[in-house]
């Protein structure tokens, strides 16, 4: 480990300049931004990047976003929600265009990250926009064969905010092995029959069953989200160190 | 020269924070939670403090009453997170590491600070000493929370705030620097937010 960081050291993360080559609207609050990142070194699904905007005078703000893209696919995408009292966010989502260029560099984070062919199945739980780096998993599970036993959680205010509504229908429809549940928090369309209320420890065990042996689970979103989920996972008897949580708070962006 | 993006303005900085706020952080108002995995609930009956030797040997442990019998400060002070908040103006109660240190013989350059649920962060050992670390315990005039560290966490202002560990139970001293959890990973081994110090190689 030591010598893995004094390798590190001489080679610093470059800021590289990413261009925006296709904007797609995802929810009325998030787009997906596919960028060309000159020479971009590749990434593990679950990673994130960091964006780095300048403006005239000089002035940088900073934000971290995960990718949403798996890694065998040429675009870089990142999933961006506008929050609207963000710096950042409203600026990738609204101002910016095609052809736009912009600073970035990455991968970041080693820890919150899935390979495919790792033992065991593989379990998510999203909430929000925390569903954009359990995607970039389950798109890179699907290019490599889609063999692990998956499953997805994922709570969203109302349909409409659910993210990549269809390909995720999609891929279950053509996986045996991968099962989606949703839950709905605030509003539902009118006979939904899915859940209706925040992730609780019930939930959990119908979606995901008796812990196993091996495995990995990953949850992503709001800080109580993600309190409530992990624990609720642990209560069911998981493995603490088999749950691996990245959280976002109110704020940012 | 950074690349200039068409069309951003920014949201500009309030002066009176200005020379408080690093390079490339924003401040918040509330306070963001992030830990790699679920947040451990360690009793305090069975919680304890230990000063390790690089060998192995515990040197000093405190039980929950015997650290919080330990005299204690109160610090005011800026946090900076590596995920570019920054908060001002936090008030944490504390014992002071050099306190925890004091009767210990030893000749350490490092210090491995480890934790529940499996955290662990390096520092220098002279980071830790000379008012500038904290086991904390409290927070805001309460008792920590778990999701924020509690029933108690390291306190290293001056760094960025992973070096902070949350529900820290100890720390081992080394002869060299050892690289802890997000240190191997990809995240500083220092870790000085105004020299922005995020990721291996800045």
């Amino acid at each position: 480990m030591a010598g893995a960081a004094v390798l590190g050291r001489l080679t610093p993360l470059a800021w590289r300049l990413a261009e925006a080559v296709e904007i797609v609207p995802e929810t009325p609050r998030a787009s997906t931004l596919v960028l060309d990142v000159p020479d971009w070194p590749g990434h593990r699904a679950g990673q994130h990047v960091d964006v780095r905007l300048t403006a005239e005078d000089g002035y940088q703000a900073q934000r971290s976003y995960s990718i949403a893209s798996a890694p065998e696919e040429a675009g870089l995408a990142l999933t961006v929600e506008r929050l609207d009292d963000g710096e950042v966010s409203p600026y990738l989502v609204g101002e910016l265009r095609p052809g736009d260029r912009f600073e970035l560099r990455g991968p970041i984070g080693g820890y919150f990250v899935w390979e495919a062919g790792t033992a065991g199945s593989l379990h998510l739980v999203g909430g929000g926009s925390g569903l954009v780096p359990l995607m970039a998993m389950l798109r890179h599970r699907a290019a490599a064969g889609g063999g692990t036993p998956t499953r997805l959680l994922l709570s969203a205010r109302s349909l409409q905010d659910v993210l990549y509504r269809d390909e995720l229908e999609q891929l279950a429809a053509e996986n045996g092995d991968l099962r989606v549940a949703l839950t709905l928090t605030r509003e539902r369309p009118p006979g939904w029959t899915g859940y209706d209320r925040r992730v609780d420890e019930a939930m959990l065990a119908e979606v995901f069953g008796p812990p196993a042996a091996d495995g990995l689970a990953f949850v992503c979103g709001p800080t109580r989200f993600v309190e409530a989920a992990a624990s609720g996972l642990v209560a069911l008897g998981y493995d603490p160190s088999r749950v691996r949580t990245e959280r976002f708070g109110p704020t940012g962006g | 020269m950074a690349f200039v993006s068409r069309g951003f303005r920014g949201r500009r900085r309030d002066p009176a924070e200005s020379g408080r706020v690093p390079p490339g952080q924003y401040t918040v108002d509330d306070f963001p939670v992030l830990s790699a995995g679920p947040t451990p609930h360690t009793p305090l009956e069975v919680w304890s403090f230990s000063i390790i030797a690089s060998s192995g040997d515990v040197l000093r442990r405190w039980s929950w009453d015997e650290f919080r019998a330990l005299p204690s400060e109160t610090v005011t002070t800026d946090i900076h997170c590596v995920t570019k908040w920054s908060k001002l103006d936090t008030v944490w109660e504390g014992v002071p590491v050099e306190r925890l240190l004091e009767d210990v013989e030893q000749d350490a350059g490092y210090v491995l600070a480890f934790c529940d649920g499996g955290y662990t962060t390096n520092l220098p050992l002279e980071d830790v000493l000379d008012g500038q670390a904290w086991v904390a315990f409290a927070y805001d005039g309460e008792p920590l929370e778990p999701e924020h560290g509690g029933p108690a966490r390291l306190l290293v202002p001056h760094l960025y705030f992973w070096k902070s560990a949350k529900w820290v139970r100890g720390l081992r001293l080394l002869d060299e620097d050892e690289p802890g959890f997000w240190e191997a990973l990809g995240y500083h081994l220092y870790g000085d937010p105004w020299r922005e110090q995020r990721y291996w190689g800045d």
